[in-house]
């Protein structure tokens, strides 16, 4: 298939990534964006690894751990989450403004 | 339009759609099963683009792992519903729109000029033994560093969450 077929739909994927952390104000619903990003700069290594035919599979493998590492920043950003929801009742991104100026 | 680029652009169409919806939609809920749908049209482009391998692993980790942790969050924040507790101003939507769409028009025409005509070869899937002699071969510090990231992460979540 055409390289550009995968590579065109990283990038749609990663522009919904970016409005979403822009437009949205539920700290869950920026972690899921984040995820939307994530994903689609694996379909682009994934799609570069197939296309240059590499023998050491590189795409792949920095695939599986950008896999790793985002399943790593879920846990941490939903724990970060469920700390502010208990001390304050609000996941509103909006309403946690203590280190603004 | 061979039958793998059908079935990529079924894919895509799907996933693309999937992807939309999971930023615009009103109820975290049902954004949060429409990133089942769109990882799952992922993993699909992953058969095609020969990565069996990696496939599995985007079912079985995002899907089957982050994904409920996502959907326990939401619950574990009672998750609101409605246009204005989730979303931002008005003013501020239209800003993300713009920036979105725009990243997305540089992005597309950026890989036109670089990568126009250049197709992916048809070849023979990925076996999990080539993938696994590629990880303990020649990236096996970035491995154990990943391995000590998790655990570093699994700590900190269990510090970070538990009542004291």
């Amino acid at each position: 298939m055409p390289l550009l077929y995968p590579l065109v739909f990283a990038a749609f994927l990663f522009s919904a990534g970016v409005y979403g952390v822009l437009a949205r104000r539920n700290a869950v619903m920026v972690l899921m964006s984040v995820e939307l990003m994530l994903n689609a700069v694996n379909v682009n290594l994934v799609a570069f690894s197939a296309y240059l035919k590499d023998q050491l599979l590189s795409g792949q493998v920095f695939a599986l751990f950008v896999v790793a590492v985002a399943a790593a920043e879920v846990g941490i950003g939903l724990a970060i989450v469920l700390l502010i929801f208990r001390n304050r009742e609000t996941v509103n991104i909006d309403e946690v403004d203590l280190l603004r100026w | 339009m061979t039958g793998q680029e059908v079935a990529f652009l079924a894919l895509a169409v799907v996933g693309g759609f999937a992807g939309l919806l999971v930023v615009t939609s009103r109820n975290v809920v049902h954004a949060a099963l429409w990133l089942v749908v769109a990882l799952s049209s992922i993993a699909g482009v992953y058969l095609l683009l020969a990565a069996p391998f990696v496939a599995f692993v985007q079912v079985i980790i995002y899907v089957g792992a982050i994904v409920v942790l996502i959907l326990f969050g939401i619950m574990l924040t009672r998750a609101p519903v409605g246009r204005r507790v989730l979303d931002n101003t008005l003013r501020a939507r239209v800003g993300a729109l713009v920036v979105g769409a725009g990243v997305f028009v540089m992005l597309t025409w950026f890989m036109a000029e670089a990568w126009g005509g250049k197709r992916i070869a048809n070849q023979a899937a990925t076996t999990t033994d080539a993938l696994g002699l590629a990880i303990f071969r020649n990236y096996v510090l970035p491995f154990e560093a990943v391995s000590v990231l998790l655990l570093a992460a699994l700590i900190g979540a269990i510090v970070l969450a538990r009542r004291d």
